[in-house]
Formats: C-alpha cells, sequence, structure tokens
C-alpha cells in the first residue's frame, strides 16, 4: 500500500466531507477508500471498533475517528499551511462552540425532515430553519465563520449544504427564502476548490436519498 | 499570561461544572463561583449562554464561553504557564478527544437511561450496557495511561477530567440502587484510577459528596426530570 494518509469515508457523508476539504485546504496526499455502509470494510471495522463509522482518518497505520477530531488533527499536525482553527484562545473557544452546535443540531434536524411526515414534518422543518437562522445571526455580515478566512465552523457546516436540495425536495421548502445569508455564505465557500471538490452533486445525495429510503422502508 | 476577571457560573454538584472547577485548580486559577440555585436559572446565566441557556459558563475578562470540555480546552489555551491538560503529542490529543466524547455521547447517557428506566427487565439491560461501556474505557485506560496513574500520564488530563467528573453521580447511582458497576472483577485499573482521581489535589474539594447526590436525585426524581444535563 504505502500510502501515509488514508481516509475511509462515504461520498455523501457530511461528516467525511469534512475531513476532505481540511485534507484539501492543507494539500495534503492521501488514498481515498470509499466505504458501501450497509456492507463495511474489515479495514473499517478494526479502525473504529468502537463506533463502525466513517470517516476514518488512518495516519502512517493509526486510526483517528470522529470528524471534528479528524479536522482538528489535520490542522495540528500540518501546521505549513491554511491554519483551520484560529491561534487565539477566545475565537478558538467560539469556533469550537459553534462546530459543537453544528454537530449537536443539525444532522439530526435534517434527518428528521426525510424520517417523518404531516405535523412532525412540520416541527422538523421548523426546528431546522430556526437552527440554520441562528447559525445566520452568529455569521453576521462576515464572510466566513471565523471572519475573513474560512476556518473550521465553516468545515463543520459547509457539507450540509450538498443535503439542502434533499431536505427541501423532501420537506417541500426552500432554505434560500428563509436564510438568504448562509446560502450566500455557502456559494462564497463552493468557490473554494477545496469545497467543490469535496462536495457531491446534490442531485446525486437526492438519488442516494430516495435508495436509503427505499432501503429503509421509509416513503 | 493571562490577566483579568474569571467568573464560572455554575452548581457545585453538577459534573460538568466540575470538570471546569477541576482544569481552573490545575492553573491554580482565582475565581469567583456565581452558584445557580437547582430548578431555575439567572439572568446573568441566560445573558450569557442564551444557545443553550445551560451551565457551566465561564466568564473571562467579560466575555462567556459555554461547553465543558470547551472551557477546559480554552483554560488550557490562556493559562499556558501552568500543567499542561491535554497531551502535547497531536495523536494523544485526538485519542483523548475521542473518549471524552464517547464518555458524552454514549457512556453518559446510558446512565440517564438507567435513572428513568422502569422495570426490572430494562433495568438490567441498561446496566449490562452501562458495564460493557466501562470495560471498553478500562481498555483505553491501559492504552491511554501507558503504565502511569493516569490517562493523562503523571498527572490527570484531559481525559481524567471528562470521565472523572462522573464518577460520584456513578457511586449514587450504584448506592441507590444497590449494585456495582465499576468493579474490581471486569475493571481494576479504572476502580484504582478512580481512587487517585478523587484524592488528587485539584479534585478532592470540588467532587460533591455521595450523599449530597442522593438527596438531589431524590429532589429530581420527585419532580420528574431528568438530572442536570450539559
Amino acid at each position: 500500500m504505502g500510502h501515509e494518509v488514508v481516509l475511509l469515508a462515504s461520498h455523501v457523508s457530511m461528516f467525511g466531507m469534512r475531513a476532505r476539504i481540511a485534507l484539501a485546504e492543507k494539500g495534503i496526499e492521501y488514498e481515498y477508500k470509499e466505504e458501501d455502509l450497509p456492507n463495511k470494510s474489515p479495514l473499517l471495522l478494526k479502525m473504529n471498533p468502537v463506533h463502525k463509522k466513517i470517516p476514518v482518518l488512518i495516519h502512517n497505520g493509526k486510526p483517528i475517528c470522529e470528524s471534528l477530531i479528524i479536522v482538528q488533527y489535520i490542522d495540528e499536525v500540518w501546521t505549513d499551511k491554511a491554519p483551520i482553527l484560529p491561534s487565539d484562545p477566545y475565537p478558538r473557544s467560539q469556533a469550537r462552540f459553534w462546530a459543537d452546535y453544528v454537530d449537536k443540531k443539525i444532522y439530526d434536524a435534517g434527518r428528521k425532515i426525510w424520517t417523518t411526515k404531516g405535523e412532525e414534518q412540520e416541527a422538523a422543518k421548523k426546528d431546522f430553519i430556526e437552527c440554520l437562522k441562528v447559525l445566520e445571526g452568529t455569521l453576521g455580515d462576515k464572510p466566513y465563520f471565523g471572519g475573513d478566512t474560512f476556518g473550521f465552523v465553516d468545515i463543520a457546516l459547509i457539507p450540509f449544504y450538498s443535503w439542502f436540495y434533499a431536505y427541501e425536495t423532501c420537506g417541500n421548502f426552500s432554505v434560500e427564502a428563509e436564510c438568504p445569508k448562509l446560502i450566500l455564505w455557502a456559494k462564497r465557500c463552493m468557490k473554494k476548490g477545496s469545497v467543490s471538490k469535496s462536495l457531491p452533486d446534490p442531485h446525486k445525495v437526492y438519488d442516494y436519498l430516495l435508495q436509503l429510503k427505499k432501503r429503509l422502508g421509509i416513503e | 499570561m493571562a490577566t483579568g476577571d474569571v467568573k464560572l457560573i455554575g452548581a457545585g454538584a453538577s459534573p460538568y461544572v466540575n470538570r471546569v472547577q477541576i482544569a481552573l485548580n490545575i492553573k491554580s486559577v482565582n475565581y469567583e463561583f456565581l452558584e445557580e440555585k437547582l430548578g431555575s436559572k439567572s439572568e446573568l446565566l441566560l445573558k450569557s449562554n442564551p444557545i443553550h441557556k445551560k451551565i457551566p459558563v465561564l466568564i473571562h475578562d467579560d466575555k462567556p464561553i459555554c461547553e465543558s470540555l470547551v472551557i477546559v480546552q480554552y483554560i488550557d489555551d490562556v493559562w499556558t504557564s501552568g500543567p499542561s491538560i491535554l497531551p502535547s503529542d497531536p495523536y494523544d490529543r485526538a485519542i483523548a478527544r475521542f473518549w471524552a466524547a464517547y464518555v458524552d455521547d454514549k457512556w453518559f447517557p446510558l446512565m440517564k437511561e438507567l435513572w428513568m428506566a422502569e422495570g426490572e427487565e430494562a433495568r438490567a439491560a441498561t446496566i449490562e450496557k452501562i458495564v460493557e461501556g466501562l470495560v471498553v474505557l478500562e481498555e483505553a485506560f491501559v492504552k491511554c495511561s501507558k503504565g502511569k496513574a493516569f490517562f493523562g500520564g503523571d498527572s490527570i488530563g484531559f481525559l481524567d477530567i471528562a470521565f472523572g467528573s462522573f464518577l460520584r453521580w456513578l457511586n449514587m447511582t450504584e448506592k441507590m440502587g444497590e449494585m456495582q458497576l465499576l468493579s474490581e472483577a471486569k475493571t481494576p485499573n479504572l476502580v484504582e484510577w478512580a481512587e487517585r482521581f478523587c484524592c488528587d489535589d485539584a479534585v478532592k474539594d470540588v467532587l460533591p459528596k455521595t450523599e449530597k447526590l442522593i438527596e438531589i436525585f431524590k429532589i429530581m426524581q420527585a419532580r420528574a426530570k431528568a438530572p442536570p444535563s450539559n
């Protein structure tokens, strides 16, 4: 094999995208291994026995799991370019807080939109939009969450942009109508090669979601 | 070097607050403790943590920092002349963060599940999962400590703080349920580590007494609310 850096992920996973963006930001060469999630590879099960989840970064044979932990690891090892976390402790703490907020809120709220119908779905949409509005509020007029440069919170959140079309189609709503500033931010991020190369086409994500729903027996 | 006013909004019984207190003690930082009353939230708390409205909140030079592990890392980043809380090696840091997340996202929720569990079957099933989790943490301890006293090595570190803050709640649960969760048979290293952790200078005056937690637990059961969440 001989690859110093290996990433186990799945092309539609927002969490895998975070790792890919960070690796691309730092210009790190790595081997990408796509996991078929219903049939997890022996390598994945060996490298992440506790959670059996992607992404897993394998650096010199040693596994690092959990997407935001991977992103911080990448930032701490490859220090020569594109700093991801701010160097000042207070902005660092705010970056960690907001990335944690994205983790706690956005995935579950989004998931509820495509796994529910009727009143439950309406509540899920409301919750999802509310969380995006909170994020929009903290972004303010800054180009990126960290200020002038693309960083940790941007990396935490931007992968979800590739899922917006899927959520919108399932839930019959528009993120842009509710959170126009956030969409402007997302488009700004998409201009970066590290982001555009790491995010799948939203229509492909929607196709994947339809297959997933079939497999899970969800209408 | 940090100067300036340090305030901690919290409650002595909260394991999340205890994490911050331990971290501040490690760094020998003087701070003002603003105790929140059980069941109510002060104006200052709501203003300082409008997003989650939860304790702990550290206020340093009038700037709030929220979420216990974010605060602990902030303390480590600011007070650099004191002993380090996170390991210096990036891989060790990733491992410490991984297990702290495991404790928060996988293991402690099982404890809450146990407190709410109804019926013998549900209780037994949850107890089994809790003990399984402790065995996993026992293995993690052996790997992280590399033969030394703590997850962090010779002195307590990030993971010791993250996990150790739950020890008295664990103890309370064992006493209330008249059973053992942390046992010599299955988790001998953790049993010894737990004792060392609770005796540590930075910890011993912070963790609430088990009897106090039993009292609080009974009040909360009466109110049919879940015990403090972060």
